[in-house]
């Protein structure tokens, strides 16, 4: 499995003077894949980014790029290049010259750095753009001149920090189109640092949530989603119902748990009488007559109705004292109600591991 | 409008007398080097250039121009290298103790010019190091390192060691990095503090007086002149400092300013 | 698997030394030349005159046994202390002047004048700053002599019958340094009113203080450092100046630097020199020890 890796992590840890920034983060990245780092600050993502380009010299652990050990290479030998969070273009070059720099100091010929220069442009759409300054140059454009210069070095691995944090909302998705389409086009691994959960399930063939210097969670953004392993996945990567609960029985690969809902089955093992907690994401609750299938919940005391477009959230609590939270067709509920019924759909109750 | 007029009225009785004090020598003195007469007390007699023709043709006073020139651009350039690299040694590597040798090189500037030459001659003539301009140009050096160090110093920001940080990424070397990202990024601060050292050294006199021997700097062969006395000659020569310094002086306003302006 | 782990720890923390200590060294290699050059010849001259002052010279001899007789010679020689005396009074006095004048002038820049037209009129306050420093003090002479642009104008006007002794005294010293220190006062200080966020004042106006109040208690502390940095500059070159008094003050009172070249150029007595430069290092240490708490070397 690990010689088709082309990036693995194995026990990577940073250590700042007794507080642990990164603690023993292990980690393999299949060629080619896009990878996005999720967390909130502080969660030790940055630091991961800065260890892999070479910025901060890991206290522990090992970085390898198919499979030759680059831990400790200084940035300027590393098969990696970074398109950094303010983008660091150089304001004394033109575009051209920022985009050829890495090209430049390998002591490529000029004619040979023109024509990379203009296929990176090509490629990230500023196709003629060279020959302008830097300063003339859009948030948006920065952010693909940033991309187009780390792409020409032709890196194993390409790392971006919070590349889209500095662009307004509308360009972010657009943006994120974008890098997804060269990211394909150019076949090379992609690690993307980020705290916006939506550009991470937009964008990511891999999603990597980490909290508080380890790895939460980690796998493709549907199954994430779906089936959060932990509470902090479950509350981090869009919203979840958490219910508290003790298991009441256990047999086939199924339990049934006692909660404020009632006893609900779900997939999963665990010894009877130990205590569990299950997540329920939105929009799998649904509230008005049950359908065939759906596990009952209860009848929601509703709270708090918002409408948000598509589907209306609605937030309550139900007969037992569990909190629930609700995305469901405006249709279902009429406006002045106050208690409705509430339906999980099969499969949309997950038993979480902590 | 009144309050308008009374806060320009405030500004001007604050500006006025004191704009009239700093300017009143410096006009007395070049309206006096146009003087005709032979002492430049009034009433004005002229416009004349011929005490500059005097002056211009005085081999002496030429001379000494010239190695003022001299002792000035190499000391400079000297100056503003060592204070370049001291600077980048110092902004962008965690050296220990760095608070201290910041103090070091900025310790020349609390020390007054009067003393560190004395020192330099005591050190010299212990040496046996004659006097010579290469005496002063290493006094100099001494003088404008700490202003140049402190010129440079000051620009070199943490948004540009991002700048380095990614010529690494891109594969730069450190000496890549130097020449490519650090000096250029740098150049207005660079030029800047090679004008303002320029500038110092052009008009330095006691150190000069104290090591330059047989070969003196303008500003020494000036007291010289002073000796005479009251002479329109020495207002030309002192006028034709003033306009080469002012060039210098407005060169290093424009490179700061241009540098802040971006 | 885990005490390779754990081996491993250990080796990466020594690389991680190991990188800091590369680096501390590089940074140390390029501030190497400047640390050097400032070592040899500032620190080792000055070194060199803490011990020639304990030399001293006997007729045409040079005496190498350190004593402190050059010293025990400036408390008992009326001369020496009155230079130094001297010395104190004009520096303090320019000092405190050319706080007083650059003040408002700073003052002035800053508040009075439209931000994109500060920096010109700081220019223009400063311009005679870039006339030469020999030349400067004779343009003071070209002005205050008997027969100077001054007299000329008050006899003229019929306000004076004789010439006013308004050169080769004191006054004309302080008149000359406190032109040169204005300028350079006034740079220091506009430097750090332009630095005080302006909403401080509106906060302290929103919470009652009048507009000398104002001034009192928010823009004088603020711009304290620049007042001591101008201060502190101004102390430092003018204590140690010769050229202003040797041209504007005569020859009745005397100021350390002129006796200090009196020493070298008449007596050749570099020993006494030398010690009366340890007495200026030291009086400059003195006003540096008074201003420490606001001079701060931080980048800005």
């Amino acid at each position: 499995m690990s010689a088709a890796a082309e990036l693995a992590l194995e026990g990577l840890t940073k250590r700042y003077e007794g507080a642990v920034a990164v603690d023993a983060v292990s980690l393999t990245v299949p060629r080619g894949s896009y990878v996005v780092l999720l967390g909130p600050s502080g969660s030790g993502k940055t630091t991961v980014l800065n260890m892999l380009g070479g910025f901060t010299l890991p206290t522990a652990g090992c970085i390898r790029v198919g499979g030759a050990d680059i831990t400790t290479a200084p940035p300027a030998k590393r098969p990696t290049a970074t398109v950094f969070q303010d983008y660091a273009l150089f304001p004394h070059l033109t575009v051209a010259g920022n985009v050829g720099f890495g090209l430049s100091v390998r002591g490529m010929g000029r004619g040979e750095i023109a024509r990379h220069v203009a296929a990176a442009l090509a490629l990230v759409g500023l196709a003629g753009y060279g020959p302008r300054g830097i300063a003339q140059a859009s948030g948006g454009q920065r952010q693909r001149i940033a991309l187009a210069r780390a792409l020409v070095t032709e890196p194993a691995i390409l790392l971006l920090d919070e590349p889209l944090g500095a662009l307004d909302l509308s360009l972010r998705r657009q943006m994120q189109d974008e890098l997804r389409r060269i990211q394909r086009t150019e076949g090379r691994t992609f690690v993307h640092v980020t705290h916006d959960q939506e550009e991470a399930m937009a964008i990511a063939d891999l999603i990597v949530i980490m909290n508080a210097g380890r790895i939460e969670d980690m796998g493709p953004p549907a199954r994430l989603y779906e089936r959060p392993r932990t509470r902090f996945a479950a509350r981090f990567l869009g919203e979840s119902s958490l219910l508290e609960g003790t298991v009441a029985a256990a047999g086939a690969g199924r339990i049934a748990v006692d909660t404020p809902c009632g006893r609900l089955e779900v997939e999963g093992e665990r010894a009877p009488g130990s205590s569990v907690t299950l997540a329920l994401r939105p929009e799998a609750v649904r509230v008005g007559a049950g359908r065939p299938g759906e596990l009952a919940l209860g009848e929601l005391a509703v709270e708090e109705v918002v409408f948000q477009g598509g589907f209306v959230r609605v937030t309550g609590t139900v007969a037992g004292g569990g909190r629930l939270l609700a995305k469901v067709d405006p249709q279902s509920l009429p406006a002045g109600v106050a208690r409705v019924p509430a339906t999980v759909r099969a499969g949309g109750l997950v038993l979480l591991e902590d | 409008m009144m309050a308008a007029l009374a806060r320009h009225g405030t500004a001007a009785l604050v500006m006025g007398p004191l704009f009239a004090f700093i300017y009143l020598p410096v006009a007395v003195l070049v309206l006096f080097s146009l003087h005709a007469g032979s002492v430049p007390v009034p009433p004005f007699e002229g416009p004349s250039l011929h005490w500059y023709r005097a002056v211009l043709d005085n081999d002496r006073v030429t001379g000494a121009a010239w190695n003022s020139l001299l002792v000035g651009v190499l000391s400079s350039a000297l100056a503003t290298l060592l204070a370049t690299l001291a600077a980048w040694g110092l902004a962008r590597h965690r050296v220990p103790g760095a608070r201290a040798l910041e103090a070091l090189l900025y310790l020349p500037l609390a020390v007054s010019y009067l003393v560190i030459g004395v020192g330099l001659l005591v050190a010299f003539s212990t040496a046996g190091i004659g006097k010579s301009l290469w005496a002063v140009g290493i006094g100099h050096v001494v003088l404008n390192l700490p202003l140049a160090f402190a010129v440079v110093y000051g620009q070199c920001d943490p948004g540009q060691a991002r700048l380095e940080q990614a010529a690494r990424d891109l594969g730069a070397s450190e000496a890549q990095v130097f020449t490519r990202v650090t000096v250029p990024l740098l150049r207005p601060a660079i030029l800047s503090a090679f004008l303002l050292s320029l500038t110092f050294s052009w008009d330095e006199f006691i150190v000069a007086f104290l090591l330059s021997g047989f070969d003196p700097t303008l500003p020494v062969v000036i007291w010289g002149m002073l000796r005479t006395g009251l002479n329109p000659a020495t207002n030309a020569a002192g006028t034709l400092v003033f306009l080469v310094s002012l060039a210098a002086g407005m060169a290093f306003e424009l490179f700061l300013v241009g540098r802040r302006a971006r | 698997m885990r005490a390779g782990l754990v081996a491993g720890g250990a080796a990466r923390v020594f690389v991680e030394a190991l990188g800091a200590r590369r680096d501390a060294r590089r940074g140390l290699a390029l501030a190497a030349p400047a640390l050097l050059w400032t070592a040899a010849f500032f620190l080792l001259p000055s070194g060199a005159i803490v011990l020639w002052s304990l030399f001293r010279r006997e007729g045409a001899e040079l005496v190498t046994d350190p004593s402190l007789d050059n010293y025990r010679r400036f408390l008992d020689n009326d001369s020496f202390r009155l230079a130094m005396w001297n010395s104190i009074e004009v520096t303090l006095l320019v000092t405190v002047l050319s706080v007083l004048l650059a003040y408002p002038l700073a003052w002035a820049i800053a508040n009075r004048v439209a931000p994109a037209r500060q920096r010109l009129w700081l220019m223009l306050a400063v311009l005679p700053f870039w006339t030469s420093y020999v030349v400067r003090s004779y343009a003071w002479l070209l002005v205050l002599a008997p027969e100077g642009v001054v007299n000329r104008a008050l006899m003229a006007l019929g306000l004076a019958r004789e010439p006013l002794a308004l050169s080769f005294n004191q006054g004309a010293t302080v008149t000359g340094f406190v032109h040169f220190f204005v300028m350079l006062c006034t740079l220091t200080i506009y430097a750090s009113l332009v630095r005080i966020d302006p909403r401080l004042r509106l906060a302290a106006a929103d919470l009652g203080a009048s507009g000398a109040q104002t001034f009192l208690r928010v823009t004088l502390p603020l711009s304290a450092p620049g007042v001591a940095a101008g201060a502190f500059l101004t102390f430092v070159i003018c204590i140690g100046d010769y050229v202003t008094p040797q041209i504007l003050g005569g020859n009745t009172q005397l100021l350390l630097p002129q006796v200090i070249l009196l020493q070298i150029s008449r007596r050749a007595d570099i020993p006494m020199a030398a010690a009366l430069s340890v007495v200026v290092l030291l009086l400059v240490t003195a006003a540096y020890l008074a201003l420490a708490r606001w001079l701060t070397t931080r980048r800005a």
